[in-house]
């Protein structure tokens, strides 16, 4: 019982340990002069950058973690007497001034990037990855997605406009190949690159049985905190053993906590899905104002979309494993799109199945990708379905627009209206 | 069809076809739309920055672009949140107030915010609205053959909106007269470039702008009566500084900011409506039409901050537009909460810098009314330049 007792906070414990980790890595290779690619979480394509062990950046995780170690003010600072505007992404200016540091983080040493691998998935990437190009004159390759073209038109395998779209991504992922190893002068093992498929495959299937899992009642972890540390390790970690190992371990931590009735902290009142990218200058404090009413996060779009559609569970062919990873990554990238720009159709989903008592829109000045559609979201919503909505607006960076009074303000009249909803619903 | 939906210009002189030019710009009532569809015609209206508006042409329908327009977004407001420019609330405004009737739209990946309306349009009404995925990695070695499936499906769509097979033949005449509005627009930069005493900032402005509102063989007859009369001009020649104008590739200035400008110096090149002009040179009547169309897109095309290409880099391109331009400065602006053109900003003014070329940086609104203080801005720049 002990022992199985030790499972409970295993994914974060390990996850924390695991980011530490990584960061250590990356200042090694930095303090090195080692080769790295720079990435993005939508499409970080580390399945093909692992097979030249090329150690990976995610410059939109360094720039969140400047935020939660509240020191991002500095870092935007910088970028704007560099030039850059207050009304772009945070993230990209928390990056520039990491770069005009030399890749000094709070975390560690970042080291500079031999290569630039990125996806359409947010147009911000393509022109954040110009950047580099300029500062360093690397190679900047671009993995062109086509996304859905109209809500509910979703083609799949055999469809022609899809095969279209794969063959697009297939001859873009091979072209990958041969920048990658005329970057690393390594030549392309395509028998490694079948072993990164497994440990890519144990993964998607871990970080959708998690999700699925938490339409447990109480849920298992928090969709906000909890969350965003799984999804850490899912997108780091990806195409890894490490990573595979971690979510197996994560599913069977899960499913020990349903098994026992093992909730959060927090005494689960209502059950909420967050919509849009967390506060991250006051994280703690943000996820705090709900679950002091006993609201608890059980699903997030941004689960979704920052896992780059790993939500969907998407397995590999590795007997076809170029071919397979073409069709993977449009399904999955393409499907991190439909979670920012058809979020309507995410939420019905989530709806369906997680007992949900409210939604969180959380737009932010620093993301259009993710932000532009949310008021008309929220109206289609309301007009389909009897949920209550909280609309709330501030950032993921900058906390010159983080005004946590009035934002608490609001978030308190959310659940004085919940709960009167719910006395309401009693009386019928 | 065989109809005129812009004929207050007609038997006109020249000073007069401009000013019916400019009010047409400037109504927010979009009349020729309206008499497009009281003809019985459909209309593809496709948001900035660029689409192949020969397919929508070749099936019989108006190609309209949609670019913003002037005046409040009352009904739009609430379906955005802060934090987004102006254009993609009045532009969705323009549609719900019913000013302007579509029966088919068409948005491009070019930014995140506008990626978004594809999806925010298909909620609010029930025509089609696509998106387009016009390629991001112009350098893959498969691109050519994406777009071209990528222009043959939106082909079909337009088909079926149209309810007209788009034959080849069709596409083909198409392709012609655009050809020829292109050779007719390139000639009116010309003029803007060799003798911009000729031809007004605003006046150029207009003309260009229009294309996006009326059938191009109708355009192309303006621009046929016009450009000779404006060669003709007897506009003496003032000593002004040149200047390249650069920003104004989506949401569009107002036009009394580009008046204001054309007071003070010369606009001898820009990117307004860069999209209407993307293809450099003629695409080819022969062949697989589709094909024709994706490979100029590809090869022989224009350049803008929402389209990456490693064979473009926009500072250089900027450069190469000033160079060619003989400008002696560059007004770098973008339109407020724009995000590529806030981020390319900084690429061009650090060029500009190495390059030692004057700039003056700012940004605008479509909305915006004041000019005062920008006007002086502005004017103290180039005196700085003029008596340097």
């Amino acid at each position: 019982m002990d022992e199985k007792h030790e499972l409970v906070g295993r994914g974060n414990r390990d996850g924390a340990r695991l980011f530490r980790e990584w960061f250590a890595e990356l200042s090694k290779t930095a303090d090195d002069g080692g080769q790295s690619a720079y990435v993005f979480v939508m499409g970080s394509i580390n399945e093909i950058l692992k097979v030249f062990d090329l150690p990976v950046v995610f410059p939109e995780i360094n720039s969140l973690q400047t935020a939660i170690r509240r020191v991002a003010h500095e870092y935007l600072a910088e970028a704007e007497d560099y030039g850059y505007s207050p009304d772009i992404c945070g993230y990209v200016k928390a990056d520039v001034a990491l770069q005009l540091r030399g890749g000094s983080h709070p975390m560690g040493n970042i080291p500079k990037p031999s290569i630039a691998v990125l996806t359409n998935a947010c147009n911000t990437y393509i022109k954040w990855a110009e950047i580099w190009h300029r500062m360093y004159d690397i190679p900047m390759v671009t993995i062109d997605v086509p996304g859905t073209r109209e809500a509910h038109s979703k083609t799949w395998s055999g469809n022609p406009q899809f095969e279209n779209d794969r063959r697009y991504v297939e001859v873009q992922l091979r072209e990958l190949i041969v920048t990658c190893e005329q970057v690393t002068g390594k030549k392309f093992d395509i028998d490694k690159l079948r072993v990164v498929l497994g440990h890519a495959n144990a993964i998607s299937v871990g970080w959708k049985k998690v999700l699925d899992l938490n339409k447990s009642r109480p849920s298992l972890f928090n969709a906000l905190t909890d969350g965003t540390i799984f999804l850490g390790v899912a997108n780091g970690f990806r195409g890894t053993e490490t990573g595979a190992t971690y979510f197996n371990e994560l599913v069977e931590e899960m499913e020990y906590k349903a098994e026992q009735g093992i909730g959060t902290l927090t005494e689960e009142v209502y059950r909420l899905i967050f919509v849009g990218v967390p506060c991250y200058p006051i994280f703690r404090r943000f996820n705090e104002m709900f679950t002091e009413w006993g609201g608890t996060f059980i699903n997030s779009t941004y689960l979704w979309f920052a896992s780059g559609g790993a939500n969907r569970g998407f397995e590999y062919d590795v007997d076809k494993p170029i071919e397979s990873l073409a069709e993977g990554v449009l399904i999955s990238v393409r499907d991190a799109m439909d979670s920012m720009f058809h979020q309507d159709c995410a939420l019905e989903e989530m709806l369906e199945d997680y007992h949900v008592d409210g939604i969180i829109y959380h737009p932010i000045k620093s993301c259009r990708t993710v932000s532009t559609g949310l008021a008309d979201v929220r109206r289609h919503v309301a007009r389909k379905h009897d949920i209550a909505s909280l609309f709330v607006e501030s950032d993921m960076m900058d906390r010159r627009v983080v005004t946590e009074a009035p934002m608490k303000n609001r978030i308190d009249a959310f659940f004085e209206g919940l709960a009167s909803r719910r006395r309401r619903s009693l009386i019928k | 069809m065989n109809f005129c939906v812009f004929t207050e210009w007609h038997d006109k002189p020249l000073d007069e076809v401009l000013y019916e030019c400019c009010e047409l710009v400037e109504d927010p009532s979009f009349p020729t739309v309206k008499r497009w569809r009281e003809n019985g015609g459909k209309v593809a209206g496709h948001f900035q920055v660029y689409f192949p508006e020969e397919i929508a042409d070749a099936a019989g329908m108006l190609p309209f672009k949609v670019r913003g327009a002037p005046i409040e977004s009352t009904r739009s407001d609430s379906h955005f949140g802060s934090y987004l420019c102006s254009i993609i609330k009045t532009s969705l405004d323009a549609v719900l107030t019913g000013r302007l009737e579509l029966d088919l739209f068409v948005s491009h990946p070019i930014c995140d915010a506008a990626r978004n309306l594809a999806a925010i349009w298909g909620r609010n009404f029930d025509y089609p609205c696509q998106i387009l995925y016009l390629p991001q990695n112009p350098n893959s070695s498969h691109s050519e053959n994406y777009l071209c499936d990528e222009y043959k499906r939106i082909g079909n769509i337009i088909e079926k909106v149209a309810g007209r097979k788009i034959e080849e033949h069709d596409l083909h005449r198409s392709i012609e007269v655009f050809n020829e509005n292109r050779r007719l627009l390139r000639e009116l930069y010309d003029v803007k470039r060799k003798t911009p005493w000729l031809v007004t900032a605003e006046e150029a402005y207009c003309l260009v702008a229009i294309a996006g509102m009326i059938p191009r063989t109708e355009h192309n007859e303006l621009l046929q009566y016009v450009l000779p009369r404006l060669k003709d001009r007897s506009t003496k020649r003032q000593d002004r500084i040149r200047v390249v104008f650069e920003g104004g590739f989506c949401e569009q200035p107002p036009l009394d900011l580009i008046r204001m400008l054309g007071r003070t110096c010369y606009v001898v090149d820009d990117d307004f409506y860069i999209g209407l002009r993307w293809l450099l040179e003629d695409i080819p009547t022969r062949g697989d039409p589709y094909r024709n169309l994706a490979e100029s897109y590809l090869e022989r095309s224009s350049y803008s901050p929402v389209q990456h290409d490693n064979r473009k880099p926009k500072e250089e391109m900027l450069l190469a537009r000033v160079q060619e331009a003989k400008a002696d400065a560059v007004i770098i602006a973008a339109a407020k909460m724009c995000e590529p053109g806030l981020e390319e900003q900084v690429a061009y003014i650090h060029r500009l810098d190495e390059k030692g070329i004057p700039y003056f940086v700012t940004e605008f609104e479509e909305n915006m009314t004041s000019f005062e203080h920008l006007e002086l801005q502005v004017e103290t720049f180039l005196e700085n330049l003029l008596f340097a």
